[in-house]
């Protein structure tokens, strides 16, 4: 058997500072507001990387998945090759109904853009393939532009539904891929960044997203060695180097493929601890220790607050022992999420309530009725 | 025959000190030392003495000092002492050299070339003190999915979910027969693992009838080769069942019992008759494939009912990750692996000491084996052979194991003192031997108070460690070979435990 080389890779680590806001009747709001509260978090991040991911900004597209790609590399030729190489594919299996470049502001004003690009397509099943969901099909297809196609990432992939990310402060990158005019989303989710021990790129930046489904995490998962291997078990990939990518790969296992509700999820990344289980009744203590029996290396260890963000959707979780802040507020429709109240104060002064969640206690938001973004 | 072997060990007697008591005499089993009344004198014959310091420790006056003997043929790097005297008692005896405990060779002891990571800054160190901090952990099969159906709030687990074992903390007692060891080191084996919240081995020697109903919860039992003691009682009495294949000290090769140790209670538990040699047969007989080590498990599986998870223990040997992947595949809820310093209350020093792999290595290779045939959830590994502290447990988990058996590491905290007598039958510590005299010296309620610290200690330990590194519950630690990083070893040994260089 050949020998299995080590890998070499390295595991960036950050501190930083996320923020949500979502009108959960429904009503779609441009990113001016956010921009103003992630920049009032300005000394959380140090400019090394900024993003947003925003719920229900391509109505007229809302049927087809909407892949935003970045072509990175040198030269300007490295990047039009990875292009080149990833529109073979695309052509091949999917059907692409329009692609364009993402508009954005002077590119000398950012430190290195890549070329950034969006496709909107369908799968194009064929053969042994057809047999996949589109879903299954589209995470597979993604796994291999990540990890076969040199200097080509897929980092937004839902339908409805795009991330916009990037080096530079948060506040930079809205005005860049200019958010606050172009777009409209009824959920904003919003990452600042402080990474700590590599160069910056723009595939690192948050949020991570797979489908529908978007991680912003401020924190460091210890247990990332463990959380990968249980997922790469899974067909899971992890080529970004940062370990908020576990988390978004563990809540699709569990949300999408599994279809575990978001309070059976929220126990699993973050489980009560044994003490607290052995003294609940029967069935909680059943359920509890089957969950951690088996889930056990999707725990996520180490400090960490969340945003997630899934269609009509947006969800905050900490970490079990609460090492990261995590505020919620309500404002008549709008649910906030924010590492300090003081930024959501500052878009909406007056609120309805505020609250600190418990530590591994997901806060959700829903919106009120699903259709009025789905149709 | 007059024998060319110098004495291993020279006895110091320092005369003003000694007065006389004859308590080293008492004390040593191999008749090292003998009274003569004449001149009123201890006198001590260097030949019969093997090291074992129960003299030393138990001497009033401190008057005794026994060191390595510090005769030497001509130095020759090919043919060091060992090799010339092991060639000189073959050629006076034409017999196998055997011995005892495991391999004490300086083959590399990878635990010692890696280091742990602890979190500074960016993740908070956890102080196990003030914080929660868990070792609990179950060993057997878990399923890839979990079938929940959540209505109004009620969740229900449609899942059959295998039987597993819950362990405290990752360490349990590794196979150690009764009939091998003492009927006191056996019990107190028992009754620490029953204290501390783990399991103890039973080995292949059986469980005594009156142990079953007190012990039996924190039994693993085994079914060897030799089948010994193994009836319908026996099986369900225990957490667990583990077939045994393989050890570390003597992989490929059966064990042997003599008829001396053989008393009427080991007799007995081993349902053969006083007296007689207990010889397992090198493999299973019934085992000759794969798929006859199926039938087993599944067989023992039908006589317990399915409620008890079924382990299967092998000797980590070249191609042993392969021969797993297929023992899970045939049904093993957990996979033991005994590495290549395993010990052994008798065994060939041929095999002891040139047969098998490192276990450090064993358990990466392992579980990437399994991990990358996505069947990893299917099994647990409990990694045997070598464990000698809390960091090596530690690491173990962090290569991929989900526990450790210590086997060695039990007997010192018990009094050993690892002098490779075991085969004799004459220990002086009471541990490896059947002799009453002997055995009563060891004391139940102290030696399983040992035993019970040394777990709590290591589990101390343990936790301090997991939370320098930011973590807070075992599972995560569990083939995190991030925290892992490796000094002074080649780029192959780095790449087979699957760590980073210090640095890198």
């Amino acid at each position: 058997m050949p020998r299995i080389r080590r890998e070499l890779y390295c595991k960036e680590i950050c501190s930083c500072s996320i923020f949500g806001a979502m009108n959960q009747g429904g009503e779609r709001f441009n990113a001016a507001g956010v921009m103003k509260a992630i920049a009032n978090m300005h000394v959380r991040g140090n400019g090394l990387g900024g993003g947003f991911a925003a719920y229900g900004i391509y109505p007229q597209y809302k049927d087809y998945y909407a892949f935003h790609l970045m072509f990175t590399g040198k030269s300007k030729q490295d990047r039009l090759e990875a292009k080149a190489e990833l529109e073979a594919l695309l052509c091949h299996k999917f059907e692409v109904v329009y692609d364009e470049e993402i508009p954005h502001e002077d590119e000398s004003t950012m430190i290195d853009p890549p070329l950034v690009w969006r496709y909107f397509l369908l799968p194009h099943k064929r053969g042994e393939e057809e047999a996949l969901s589109d879903e299954e099909y589209i995470v597979s297809k993604i796994m291999q532009v990540n990890t076969k196609i040199e200097n080509a990432y897929v980092f937004s992939s839902g339908k409805n539904m795009g991330c916009f990310k990037g080096v530079g402060y948060p506040e930079e990158i809205g005005r860049y891929f200019m958010l606050d005019r172009l777009y409209e989303a009824y959920t904003w989710t919003v990452h600042g960044r402080f990474p700590t021990n590599t160069q910056a790129w723009w595939g690192g930046a948050h949020p991570f997203s797979l489908l529908d489904t978007s991680i912003v995490h401020n924190g460091e998962i210890s247990s990332y060695g463990t959380n990968r291997w249980y997922l790469e078990m899974y067909g899971y990939a992890c080529t970004l180097q940062t370990d908020t990518e576990v988390i978004a790969y563990a809540a699709d296992l569990l949300m999408r493929r599994q279809r575990l509700p978001i309070d059976i999820v929220a126990k699993i990344l973050a489980p009560p601890i044994w003490n607290a289980i052995d003294r609940m009744n029967q069935s909680e203590r059943k359920l509890l220790t089957t969950l951690r029996m088996v889930y056990g290396p999707l725990l996520m260890n180490g400090p960490f607050a969340i945003i997630i963000g899934q269609t009509g959707r947006m969800i905050g979780l900490t970490d079990r022992i609460r090492l990261r802040p995590l505020t919620a507020a309500k404002r008549g429709d709008m649910f906030y999420l924010s590492s300090e109240e003081a930024s959501i104060r500052l878009i909406s002064p007056q609120l309805d309530r505020v609250w600190t969640p418990n530590g591994g206690e997901p806060v959700v938001g829903e919106l009120n009725n699903k259709r009025t973004v789905l149709q | 025959m007059k024998s060319f072997v110098f004495p291993e060990f020279q006895i110091i007697r320092d005369e003003e000190r000694c007065g006389q008591c004859r308590g080293c005499e008492r004390q040593c089993a191999f008749g090292t030392h003998t009274y003569d009344p004449v001149a009123d004198r201890l006198i001590s014959d260097d030949t019969k003495c093997a090291g074992c310091q129960r003299c030393v420790i138990f001497c009033p006056k401190h008057a005794i000092l026994v060191r390595p003997a510090p005769s030497f043929y001509r130095p020759n790097a090919s043919w060091s002492r060992e090799k010339l005297e092991d060639l000189k008692k073959q050629a006076e005896t034409g017999g196998v050299i055997l011995t005892g405990s495991g391999n004490d060779k300086p083959f590399r002891i990878y635990w010692d070339h890696i280091l742990l990571n602890a979190s500074q800054v960016t993740n908070p160190s956890i102080d196990p003190l003030r914080e929660p901090m868990e070792l609990r952990t179950f060993l057997g099969s878990k399923p890839d999915i979990m079938d929940i159906s959540a209505q109004d709030g009620k969740v229900d687990i449609r899942t059959e979910i295998s039987p597993n074992l819950m362990v405290e903390t990752p360490i349990l007692f590794s196979a150690m027969s009764y009939g091998a060891i003492s009927y006191n080191a056996f019990g107190s084996l028992a009754r620490a693992a029953c204290k501390s919240g783990t399991y103890f081995n039973t080995g292949e020697g059986g469980l005594p009838k009156e142990m079953r109903a007190e012990f039996g919860r924190c039994a693993i039992v085994q079914v060897a080769s030799g089948r010994f003691g193994i009836d319908a009682e026996y099986l369900n009495c225990a957490a667990a069942v583990e077939i045994k294949v393989g050890q570390g000290a003597k992989p490929g090769i059966g064990g042997h019992l003599p008829g001396e140790k053989v008393s009427q209670l080991v007799a007995e538990t081993r349902m053969i008759p006083q007296g007689t040699d207990a010889i397992s047969p090198a493999p299973h007989h019934d085992i000759y494939s794969i798929e006859d080590l199926s039938m087993l498990i599944t067989a023992l599986k039908e006589a317990t009912n399915y409620e008890k998870p079924i382990s299967v223990k092998i000797a980590a040997v070249h191609n042993f990750a392969a021969i797993a992947s297929g023992i899970v595949r045939a049904g093993a809820d957990i996979i033991a692996i005994d590495g290549l310093r395993g010990g052994t209350g008798a065994a060939p020093k041929a095999i002891r000491d040139n047969v098998g792999i490192p276990i450090e290595l064993a358990i990466s290779s392992l579980d990437r084996r399994l991990r990358g045939e996505g069947i990893r959830n299917r099994c647990s590994i409990i990694a045997a052979g070598g464990i000698r502290c809390s960091a090596d447990v530690v690491k173990a988990i962090a290569l991929g194991a989900d526990a450790v058996y210590i086997g060695s590491a039990a007997l010192i905290a018990m009094g050993c003192t690892l002098c490779q007598k075991c085969y004799t039958g004459k220990c002086n510590w009471g541990i490896c031997t059947t002799d009453p005299r002997l055995s009563g010296r060891l004391n139940m309620d102290i030696a399983s108070q040992r035993l019970s610290n040394l777990i709590s200690a290591w589990s101390h330990e343990i936790a301090e460690m997991l939370g320098g590194m930011g973590i807070n519950a075992l599972e995560s630690l569990r083939g995190n070979r991030d925290h892992l990083r490796g000094v002074g070893l080649y780029e192959w040994e780095l790449d087979v435990l699957g760590i980073k260089g210090a640095g890198e």
